[in-house]
């Protein structure tokens, strides 16, 4: 183990390069379906993928368009000049011989993203993202002679969005993959399903003790932001061990055991290749008119730096937002941020909602795994009147909430119906004032307590009326009458 | 140059069309001509059954009162790099031997929807590499004029099929001249359109930014009827341009007030006596006939054949990357790992030519060297570019000859490469400009035919064609 004193002496530096799927119909040069996820192997090829002679790439426009949708959402406007390279390498899993990417003039040309550690916040370089082809998959069978390779893959849309080297800690390199995520879901970029590998990250990073770069390792094909925490983490602790023990640091490409959770050598800089770029004589740069850039402009729905400013300005603290901007994206279907938009005009309201949805609502729906069929904005409506008007409880208006976020249809007259289902709160005093001499005689030492000054001890018998009169009573009421009786 | 069995064209389609010609007939004439010239080794393989099925469909077309298209029963011949249907397409190539096409060239799908019938795959260099069609892997194709020389190349197959008379029109493709050279020794006309004109989809691929394909026929009508139907723009190719016009075959060939220029560096030392007379007295014939002839010099031109072999082979190396014996043709199967799969399949199922691309290609683009190779090719053909653009400013067309020499014989260049790529001498600046160009049969020079270049500014496809024409009736 490395001590915190040691450790203190090194910075690290950590640059991402993360690979987004673009949610096209079709692969990015051919007219073949591009859900890999369900289909049997080798049956989304065509000879384009297959690599025919005589096949040539046809530009997929829906993919251009994502990428410049990509570009606004990266904080950068897209290149009104981008054009297409090969590069080439031998592999069973890329049928022509070469990959397909942008090289030198990509779509994307710097960005940045802003990200949020601990209340302070951190802005986040972008040098690139250009749109690539993506590979087939290669199966290598324990204990076979044999190798498989799937071109259903081959030819899927990628958008590699490469980070400037300006991050030095784990949670800034979680909370960079965490926000690129959240940026091409809002902008609709991509499906962004990291579990079936729409995101992979690739993880760069040295350690130094000078103002000089250290050498750096890059883990490939990261795939959930814990494991781009924990990656950054342990290469930080393995360089510095290495360092502390009179090694020297390999340039080398390494994988991640999530099992073990460690990383592990793949290859060494000596077997890297020259690629040999060129220009893809096949296809034509991909020119944007000043028209085509501002179309895409003014299609850009709301991102969640808009987002993080307008919930804010409710009033809500960052965690209240970011656990909204999650859940938007986790259960789209709820459409939260759509129905908070709606409610922005009234702020008290808007901001009462936030929070039921931020601690009854997404929990709901997250615990019982089901998407909700009443109308919510009436429910929370009708509750919010019910609070207002001091008939309801917090406690009981959150058992009311609950209870209706259940049913198929919600009542007619919610308040009838709390009312019946006895959520109202009893403002009565004569009622009350039944339960309070009740509450005095079965606790003296909690009103001993009080007599002594020991104030605080009112909430105790506070609480223990609403217990009594099962969560109806009104507490101010109940507090004022406690007050009276015991001549405070 | 002898007279044809065939018809113009367009005359064999209409008659087909009026019932007076069969289809059927027509493709057995094309087959038993191919069997009786086997001698020359033009043809690979033939399409003979799915030939005579689509002739008899298109009896049965017309004689149900359709009509069957404007090559409505005319054989051609492809170039065996073209995918087609009904025999394998191996590009003369034993790394692609066994290879049967799952889809069509483009090319070949519009001309038989427009009634055209594919008879043969003739022999060309192995995947175009090479002016004399010596380098294909399995035979070397014989010029009908004298079978101890060579037909051009590499669409040498081709040309000599349709010397031979094997079939009204055959494709060629053109990458450095492989259309052009060929028609010239030969005596063929050899049509290489605009680049993007016709589409490459489908179509084995040498060099993508400069490949073109093209008609080979006896006459510049046949090779406007063919080029008219392959034109304009296909979603399969994206470096496909829309078509200038809608009718490639109405002209009417006239050189009267015609500025022609003659290629200064063309007509330089290198060139044989016997071509220089042919061409300088067909230029004669221009001027008589009325066009005003002027000197044009294009300084950069002899820098354009060390241009072209250094970004053709960068791109071939490329584009054969794919012939990994792992997806289809040759694999060697005595590897005992995938490295040795890799090596050993592409370097007992590659030609020597090929070989030798690859390994240029692939130097020149080698990190450390591609700014002074590729790149600097680039920014002279930029250039090259604009010279001729400067050139059409000040003439309709440029003239010069096709090659330097006529054929030459089989063998003559086969221990010097840089001797064999110095015949593509006079054609590949036409390829890496991109503007279409023409050679037409223009005399013989000891017995063996000689062929005039004609070059038009980008995509004047219509107006080359007539001015080519009119060439023609003066030549004739």
């Amino acid at each position: 183990m490395i001590s915190d004193e040691i450790r203190k002496q090194y910075t690290a530096t950590i640059g991402i390069e993360c690979h987004v799927q673009l949610k096209t119909a079709t692969k990015l040069f051919s007219a073949v379906g591009n859900d890999a996820r369900e289909a049997p192997p080798n049956t989304l090829v065509s000879h384009i993928d297959f690599g025919l002679p005589g096949a040539l790439p046809v530009l997929n426009a829906e993919a251009v368009h994502l990428a410049m949708k990509a570009a606004f959402a990266l904080g950068s406007v897209p290149q009104k000049f981008s054009k297409f390279d090969r590069k080439h390498y031998f592999y069973p899993d890329l049928p022509m011989g070469y990959q397909i990417t942008q090289y030198d003039e990509p779509i994307v040309l710097g960005g940045s993203v802003t990200v949020n550690i601990d209340g302070e916040s951190k802005t986040i370089g972008i040098t690139r993202a250009h749109m690539e082809a993506d590979a087939g998959k290669s199966v290598h069978p324990v204990g076979k002679d044999y190798s498989l390779v799937d071109l259903n893959r081959a030819g899927t849309p990628l958008l590699e969005i490469v980070s400037e080297p300006e991050m030095h800690t784990a949670a800034e390199a979680k909370a960079y993959a965490h926000e690129l995520y959240l940026r091409m879901k809002y902008a609709d970029v991509s499906d962004a399903n990291l579990y079936y590998g729409n995101m992979r990250f690739d993880v760069n990073v040295s350690v130094s003790k000078t103002d000089q770069f250290g050498t750096r390792t890059e883990t490939k094909n990261i795939n959930s932001f814990r494991a781009v925490e924990k990656v950054v983490d342990y290469e930080i602790s393995r360089q510095i061990q290495v360092l502390e023990d009179g090694g020297v640091i390999l340039q080398e490409t390494r994988g991640w055991d999530d099992t073990k959770l460690r990383t592990f050598s793949q290859r060494t800089k000596e077997d890297a290749q020259d690629y040999r770029y060129f220009p893809d004589p096949d296809l034509p740069p991909i020119v944007l008119t000043d028209e085509d850039v501002e179309n895409v402009r003014a299609e850009m729905p709301v991102l969640p730096d808009e987002w993080r400013q307008r919930l804010g300005a409710l009033g809500l603290d960052t965690s209240q937002v970011e656990a909204l901007l999650d859940a938007q994206v986790e259960f789209t279907a709820e459409g939260y941020l759509p129905l908070l938009e709606r409610s922005m005009d009234d702020s008290v309201f808007a901001k009462q909602l936030a929070n039921w949805i931020v601690n009854i609502d997404i929990p709901f729906v997250r615990d019982a795994s089901r998407a909700v069929s009443v109308e919510r904005v009436v429910l929370y409506k009708a509750v919010t009147d019910l609070v207002g008007s001091g008939k309801i409880s917090s406690t009981n208006a959150k058992a009311l909430i609950v209870e209706l976020l259940a049913v198929d249809t919600l009542p007619g007259d919610v308040a009838k119906y709390a009312e019946e289902k006895g959520y109202i709160q009893v403002s009565d005093e004569g009622e009350i004032m039944k339960v309070v001499e009740q509450v005095i005689a079965d606790n003296p030492k909690p009103v001993e307590d009080i007599k002594n000054g020991e104030m605080k001890a009112i909430g105790f018998l506070v609480g223990q009326v609403m217990k009594a009169s099962q969560g109806k009573a009104n507490p101010a009421l109940a507090q004022q009458l406690i007050k009276k009786v015991l001549d405070l | 140059m002898s007279t044809s069995q065939w018809l113009p064209i367009r005359d064999i389609a209409a008659k087909v069309n009026g019932g007076e010609l069969k289809a059927v007939d027509l493709v057995e004439r094309a087959l038993s001509t191919i069997a009786e010239k086997e001698e020359f080794a033009a043809i690979l393989a033939t399409t003979e059954v799915r030939a005579r099925a689509r002739a008899q469909e298109i009896d049965a077309r017309v004689s149900r009162g359709e009509h069957a298209g404007s090559l409505a029963g005319v054989p051609f011949i492809a170039k065996d790099n073209f995918l087609v249907f009904g025999a394998e397409t191996t590009a003369a190539s034993n790394i692609l031997k066994g290879f049967d096409a799952p889809y069509q060239s483009t090319a070949i799908e519009k001309l038989e929807a427009a009634g055209a019938i594919c008879v043969a795959k003739a022999n060309l260099d192995a995947f175009a590499h090479g002016s004399s069609t010596e380098n294909s892997d399995f035979m070397v194709t014989k010029n009908p004029h004298d079978i101890t020389r060579v037909p051009g190349g590499s669409s040498g197959g081709s040309a000599a099929a349709v010397i031979l008379d094997m079939a009204p029109f055959a494709l060629g493709t053109d990458t450095g001249g492989s259309i052009r050279l060929p028609a010239s020794f030969c005596g063929a006309v050899g049509y290489k359109p605009t680049y993007g004109l016709v589409s490459r989809s489908g179509v084995v691929a040498m060099a993508s930014s400069t490949d073109v394909i093209g008609p080979m026929t006896r006459t510049v009508d046949d090779a406007a009827v063919v080029l008219n139907v392959m034109a304009g723009r296909d979603p399969l190719d994206s470096t496909t341009i829309d078509r200038e016009d809608d009718d490639y075959t109405s002209f009417s060939g006239d050189l009267k007030g015609k500025k022609v220029g003659v290629i200064k560096e063309y007509m330089a030392e290198g060139l044989s006596t016997g071509v220089r007379e042919q061409i300088e007295s067909a230029i004669e014939k221009m001027r008589t006939a009325g066009a005003e002839i002027i000197e044009v010099s294009l300084p950069t031109l002899p820098a354009a054949l060390a241009v072209y072999y250094i970004i053709c082979p960068a791109e071939v190396s490329s584009n054969l990357s794919r012939y990994d014996g792992q997806k289809y043709g040759y694999t060697y199967d005595q590897a005992a790992d995938l490295a040795e799969s890799y090596s050993k399949t592409r370097s007992t199922g590659f030609g020597k030519e090929a070989k030798r691309r690859i390994i240029i290609g692939t130097y020149v683009l080698s990190s450390g060297y591609y700014d002074a190779y590729y790149k600097k090719a680039q920014t002279v053909r930029t250039k090259l570019i604009a010279e001729f653009a400067a050139a059409f400013e000040q003439v309709d067309f440029l003239v010069g000859p096709t090659a330097p020499t006529p054929a030459f014989k089989i063998g003559e260049h086969s221990s010097d490469p840089l001797q064999m790529y110095l015949t593509d001498i006079m054609t590949v600046a036409v390829n890496l400009v991109g503007v279409p160009a023409i050679s037409i049969p223009a005399g013989t020079s000891e017995g063996l035919p000689v062929g005039l270049q004609i070059i038009a500014a980008q995509r004047q496809d219509k107006d080359l064609l007539a001015t080519a024409k009119a060439a023609e009736g003066l030549l004739a």
